[in-house]
C-alpha cells in the first residue's frame, strides 16, 4: 500500500463559537451536506478506499444515530475516538495512532473543501522523494457580509509567510507572523543554496499534508511537538538546511548513539532506506540538477526536502471561521452535482426559488415565498409570505409568515416568529425570535436566556432583559 | 527452380511433372517460412496505425493501465512515433494509493517522464532498484508457480513504464535478463530462497554490466588519452564523464571541451562535475562546433545503444559531431558497455526514435514566450527529437568492457554474448 489517508476531525472550531457550541464542527451542514462529507468525498473520487478518521466520541455518537447525518460515503471509515477534554493537537492524534500507520500517510482536515488535484500534492511527493508535501492555495477575499459584524471588519489575523525557491514548489521558509519578533530572518545557509527566494503572504494552507512513515514514528518519540501546522511543519522546514542532515559523515557515528534521545539523530536513520547504495548510483549517474548556478549536486545532497503545491485556480477553503461558513456555502454546490431542490421537499408553485439556492429534504416551503442565493436545510417549514435573501437556514427551522430574513445564518432547530424582519444576524440553534422583532447585525445564542425579543425592539437599543447589562463591540450579548 | 526443371529435362515424362510439383510446393512453404521469420514491427513505432493503437488500448486495458494520450500536432515524418506532454502526467488518469502497480514502479515513471531519472545507465539502475523492491514485496499466490505468475505481475509494469516514457535499449536488455533469471527458478525452490536468489541476481548484474564494466571501460580509454590532449565530449555521458575523471586522477594532462545542444542543455551538469574535479574545461554550444574543432585532438562519445549493423544509437547531435570531427580529421572514440548492445538494425534516425514534449523548445526571455501560441498557427510544427544514428564509418573506435573493437565488430559481440546466454 502507498499512502493511508487520515482525517482529523476532532477540532473544536473555536473560531466559530457561535455555530459550534451545539453542533461539533465536522457535522456543520455545508450546503446541506455535513462539512466532514466534503474532505471525505475528495479522497473517495481520487480513489481511496479506506480512512482514518479522528475524531469525537459525541461525533461519533451522530454519525452512528442520527439520520440526518448521513454520509453517503463507499470508504471504510475507521473511527478513532479521542476524550474532548484532552487538548490534544493534531500531531498529538497523529501519534496516538502510530500503530495503525503502516505506510506514508496523507493527513486531512475536516474543514477543507475543495476540488483541488490530489495527483500534484503527490506527485512532488513521489518523485523527489520527499519528506513532506503539502497543499496551499491563493486566498480569495471574502466578499459576503458576515452577520454580527458590523460592516466589513478586517479581522487581524496573523500572517503566514511562506518561502518558496523559483520553480514554485520547494518550500524554503515558513513562518508565522506571531512566531516573529521584529523582522523576518533568514539564515545564511539558506540562501547561499537558494539565492532566489520568493517569500508569499497571501496563501491559504489547506491543511493537507503527505508526510513519510518516518515522521510519525519520529513524532512517537519526541512528545513535545503537539501541531502539525504550527510546530512540526516549520521544524521539517527548518531541518531541511541543518548541518546534520547533510553532512554523510554524521549517519555513520549516529549509527552508534542510537541510545541517546537526541531528535536529529531519529529522524536522519528513519529517513534512510534499504538499497542507498542504489540510488545514490542512480543519482550520480543521472545527469538531472534541480538548481544549476552553484557547484553541488542535486537537491544540494540534503535528505529531507520539503515541497508545496500551490493552487492558482480553484476552490479551497478551510471553514473554521464564520465568513469562510458562508462563502463555502455559496460556492459548495458547485462540488457536487445534486439537483438543487431535493426530490422529497414539498414546494409549492408560486413561490420564487433562484437557481442559487438550495433546498433539503423533507423542506416545506409555502406560497408567495422567494428564496434568493440561499440554503434551506432539511426539515425546515418556511410559510407563506416569506423572503429569504443571501441567508443559510440550517435543519428543522420552522420560519412563520411574512418574515423577512436577509444575510443571516439561522441555526438548526430555531423558531422565527411571524413578521420579523431580521437582517444580518446569526440566531442560534434553538432560538425563538418573537412575532415582529427587527434585529439587526447581532449574534444571538444560548445561554443567554433573555434572548427572546420583544415586539418592536431592536436588540441592540433595549438591553434590559439581559443578565448582564452592556454589549461588547459585536454586538453579542455574552451572558 | 521450377523453371530450371523445365529446361532440364528434356521431354515430358513422369519426372518432369513430379519434379514441377515439387518445386512448386516448395516455393510455397518457403513463402510461408519467410513470413514467420520476419519480425512484426514493434507498436511504438506505428502510433499513425489505428488498429494497432486500438490493440494497444486494449492491452492496457487488461492489464488496468490508463492509456495517455499523445499531445500536440506532430511533423508529419515522425507521425508515427508518441509524443506526450509533460504536463499531463499518467498518474492524474490514476487512483492515488496506487493498488495495480507497485507505488515504487508509480514513482519510477513519474521520475522518467519528468527527466529526474535521465541517461541510459541511470534508468536501468533505477529500474532494477524499482524491481528488487517489487520482488521483496511479492507474495506467491496459492496454486501458482513464482518463476510465471512473477513474469506476468511484471508485464502490466513494464507497460506503465512504457507509457511514461518509452523503454530505451538498456532497459530492455535489462529486463530479459531478469525475465530470464525467474522462468528459471526451479520449481521446487521455496519462496524465500528464490527471492533472494534474484535479489543477489540483480546485483551482481548491476556489479558486473555496469560498474565494473565501468572501470575496465575506463582501463582502456585511459591508454588512449596522452599527456596534453584536447578532448571533446558532447552532452552528459555518464561512462565519459566517468573516464575522464578517473584519467585526471591518474595524472594525466589534458583539457576539455564541453559541447551542449538545446533544449535539454544537459552539457551543463557534465561540465559542473568536471569542473568540480578540477579539470580545465570549455564550454561552446553545437552551433560553433566548426569553430571550436581545429583545437581537438579526441572526441569522445557515449551511446545509448549499439546496433547490429555497427550504428551507434546516441543523443540527438552525435552524428553531426561525428561528421564535423571526420571532415577534420579528427578521432572519434565512441564508449559503451556491452549491456547495451542491442539486436535492432537501423540506418536512419526516422524509423524508430523518442519525440519528447515539444514545449521545451519554447523559451522565455525577459517575459516573453514568443512561441507560446505554436498550436494555433496551422502551419507550424515543433519537433524535439531524442536520439539519432551515427553510421560506423564515422567512428573509428568503439571502446567496451570487452577491450576495444571497431563498429563493425558489433555484430561478432552480439553472437558472442547470446552464445554465453
Amino acid at each position: 500500500m502507498e499512502l493511508q489517508a487520515v482525517l482529523m476531525a476532532a477540532g473544536g472550531g473555536s473560531r466559530m463559537m457561535d455555530l459550534t457550541y451545539n453542533t461539533p464542527k465536522p457535522l456543520l451542514p455545508v450546503g446541506n451536506k455535513p462539512l466532514i462529507w466534503y474532505p471525505l468525498n475528495l479522497l473517495e473520487r481520487v480513489g481511496f478506499e479506506e480512512v482514518i478518521v479522528i475524531t469525537t466520541k459525541e461525533v461519533q455518537k451522530m454519525i452512528s444515530t442520527d439520520p440526518k447525518v448521513k454520509l453517503d460515503v463507499k470508504m471504510k471509515l475507521d473511527l478513532v475516538c479521542i476524550q474532548e477534554d484532552a487538548d490534544m493537537g493534531t500531531a498529538d492524534a497523529l501519534r496516538h495512532i502510530q500503530q495503525k500507520v503502516k505506510t506514508d500517510v496523507l493527513v486531512v482536515s475536516c474543514d477543507l473543501i475543495t476540488d483541488a488535484a490530489l495527483h500534484e500534492v503527490v506527485d512532488l511527493f513521489r518523485a523527489h522523494n520527499a519528506t513532506l508535501s503539502m497543499l496551499m492555495s491563493k486566498a480569495h477575499e471574502f466578499t459576503e457580509t458576515v452577520p454580527g459584524q458590523k460592516g466589513k471588519k478586517k479581522t487581524g489575523e496573523q500572517r503566514d509567510f511562506v518561502g518558496v525557491d523559483g520553480t514554485g514548489k520547494r518550500l524554503l521558509f515558513m513562518a508565522n507572523e506571531a512566531d516573529l519578533d521584529e523582522g523576518v530572518v533568514i539564515r545564511k545557509s539558506i540562501m547561499r543554496k537558494h539565492p532566489r527566494m520568493h517569500i508569499k503572504t497571501g496563501l491559504v494552507d489547506a491543511h493537507l499534508y503527505c508526510l513519510k512513515k518516518s515522521v510519525v514514528d519520529f513524532l512517537a518519540d519526541n512528545k513535545s511537538i503537539s501541531s502539525i501546522r504550527g510546530e512540526l511543519v516549520p521544524y521539517l522546514v527548518r531541518k531541511q538546511f541543518s548541518k546534520s542532515t547533510n553532512s554523510p559523515k554524521v549517519i555513520d557515528e549516529t549509527h552508534q548513539n542510537l541510545k541517546k534521545n537526541d531528535s536529529n539523530v531519529n529522524l536522519e536513520i528513519q529517513i534512510s532506506s534499504r538499497d542507498e547504495e542504489l540510488l545514490h548510483l542512480t543519482q550520480e549517474r543521472s545527469c538531472w540538477n534541480d538548481h544549476r548556478g552553484d557547484m553541488s549536486d542535486a537537491y544540494h545532497g540534503g535528505r529531507l526536502r520539503c515541497y508545496v503545491h500551490i493552487m492558482d485556480e480553484g476552490i479551497c477553503y478551510r471553514v473554521n471561521t464564520l465568513a469562510a461558513y458562508i462563502e463555502a456555502n455559496r460556492l459548495a454546490p458547485k462540488l457536487f452535482d445534486e439537483p438543487a431542490v431535493h426530490p422529497s421537499a414539498v414546494v409549492s408553485e408560486r413561490c420564487l426559488i433562484g437557481a442559487d439556492s438550495i433546498i433539503g429534504a423533507s423542506c416545506q416551503i409555502s406560497d408567495k415565498t422567494s428564496i434568493k442565493r440561499s440554503t434551506i436545510g432539511v426539515s425546515t417549514t418556511v410559510r407563506e409570505k416569506v423572503k429569504v435573501t443571501n441567508s443559510i437556514i440550517m435543519h428543522g427551522v420552522t420560519i412563520e409568515e411574512g418574515c423577512n430574513i436577509q444575510g443571516s445564518v439561522i441555526c438548526s432547530n430555531a423558531v422565527i416568529g411571524r413578521g420579523a424582519d431580521i437582517k444580518y444576524c446569526l440566531v442560534g440553534s434553538a432560538q425563538r425570535i418573537e412575532p415582529d422583532a427587527l434585529p439587526f447585525e447581532t449574534l444571538l445564542r444560548p445561554p443567554c436566556l433573555r434572548s427572546t425579543l420583544t415586539p418592536t425592539s431592536t436588540h441592540r437599543s433595549t438591553h434590559t432583559q439581559c443578565l448582564f447589562k452592556q454589549l461588547n463591540r459585536n454586538n453579542t450579548c455574552l451572558c | 527452380g521450377t523453371s530450371v526443371v523445365v529446361y532440364m529435362v528434356p521431354q515430358y515424362s513422369s519426372i518432369h511433372i513430379a519434379a514441377v510439383v515439387v518445386s512448386m510446393f516448395s516455393t510455397i512453404i518457403c513463402g510461408f517460412l519467410f513470413l514467420l521469420v520476419v519480425k512484426r514491427l514493434p507498436e511504438h513505432v506505428q502510433v499513425d496505425d489505428p488498429a494497432v493503437v486500438k490493440r494497444l488500448a486494449k492491452k492496457l486495458e487488461r492489464q488496468q493501465i490508463p492509456l495517455r494520450s499523445d499531445y500536440g500536432y506532430k511533423v508529419s515524418l515522425f507521425s508515427h512515433l508518441h509524443q506526450y506532454s509533460r504536463k499531463a502526467p499518467l498518474t492524474q488518469l490514476l487512483s492515488i494509493p496506487s493498488t495495480v502497480i507497485h507505488p515504487s514502479i508509480v514513482r519510477l515513471g513519474l521520475q522518467y517522464s519528468q527527466g529526474i531519472v535521465a541517461g541510459s545507465n541511470a534508468r536501468s539502475v533505477a529500474l532494477l532498484h524499482a524491481f528488487k523492491q517489487v520482488i521483496r514485496d511479492y507474495t506467491t499466490p496459492p496454486n501458482e508457480e513464482l518463476s510465471r505468475d512473477l513474469v506476468n505481475k511484471l508485464k502490466p509494469y513494464i507497460s506503465f513504464l512504457n507509457q511514461c516514457r518509452p523503454l530505451s535499449a538498456s532497459m530492455g536488455n535489462a529486463i530479459k535478463y531478469i525475465k530470464k533469471e525467474i522462468s528459471n527458478i526451479p520449481s521446487q525452490c521455496k519462496e524465500e530462497e528464490a527471492k533472494t536468489k534474484l535479489l543477489t541476481c540483480i546485483d551482481r548484474y548491476i556489479e558486473e554490466k555496469i560498474v565494473l564494466a565501468a572501470k575496465a571501460i575506463s582501463k582502456y580509454a585511459i591508454e588512449k588519452i596522452s599527456d596534453g590532449d584536447v578532448i571533446l565530449v558532447y552532452g552528459y555521458s555518464s561512462l565519459v564523464n566517468n573516464i575522464l575523471c578517473e584519467a585526471f586522477e591518474k595524472s594525466r594532462k589534458f583539457r576539455v571541451i564541453v559541447v551542449d545542444s538545446r533544449p535539454r542543455l544537459e552539457g551543463r551538469e557534465a561540465l559542473r562535475r568536471l569542473v568540480q574535479r578540477g579539470i580545465s574545461c570549455t564550454y561552446v554550444l553545437i552551433s560553433a562546433l566548426s569553430y571550436i574543432l581545429p583545437e581537438v585532438s579526441k572526441v569522445f562519445l557515449g551511446a545509448h545503444a549499439l546496433l547490429a549493423n555497427g550504428y551507434v544509437m546516441s543523443r540527438v547531435g552525435t552524428s553531426q559531431i561525428a561528421l564535423v570531427a571526420r571532415t577534420y580529421n579528427v578521432p572519434v572514440l565512441v564508449c559503451c558497455e556491452t549491456y547495451k548492445f542491442c539486436e535492432r538494425v537501423q540506418t536512419d534516425s526516422f524509423v524508430s526514435n523518442e519525440l519528447d514534449d515539444p514545449d521545451d523548445l519554447m523559451v522565455t526571455r525577459k517575459g516573453k514566450t514568443q512561441l507560446e501560441n505554436w498550436q494555433d498557427v496551422s502551419s507550424l510544427g515543433l519537433l524535439n527529437l531524442v536520439y539519432d544514428v551515427t553510421p560506423p564509418d564515422f567512428v573509428d573506435l568503439v571502446i567496451t568492457d570487452l577491450g576495444m573493437i571497431p563498429c563493425t565488430s558489433v555484430p561478432v559481440v552480439l553472437r558472442v554474448k547470446n552464445l554465453d546466454q
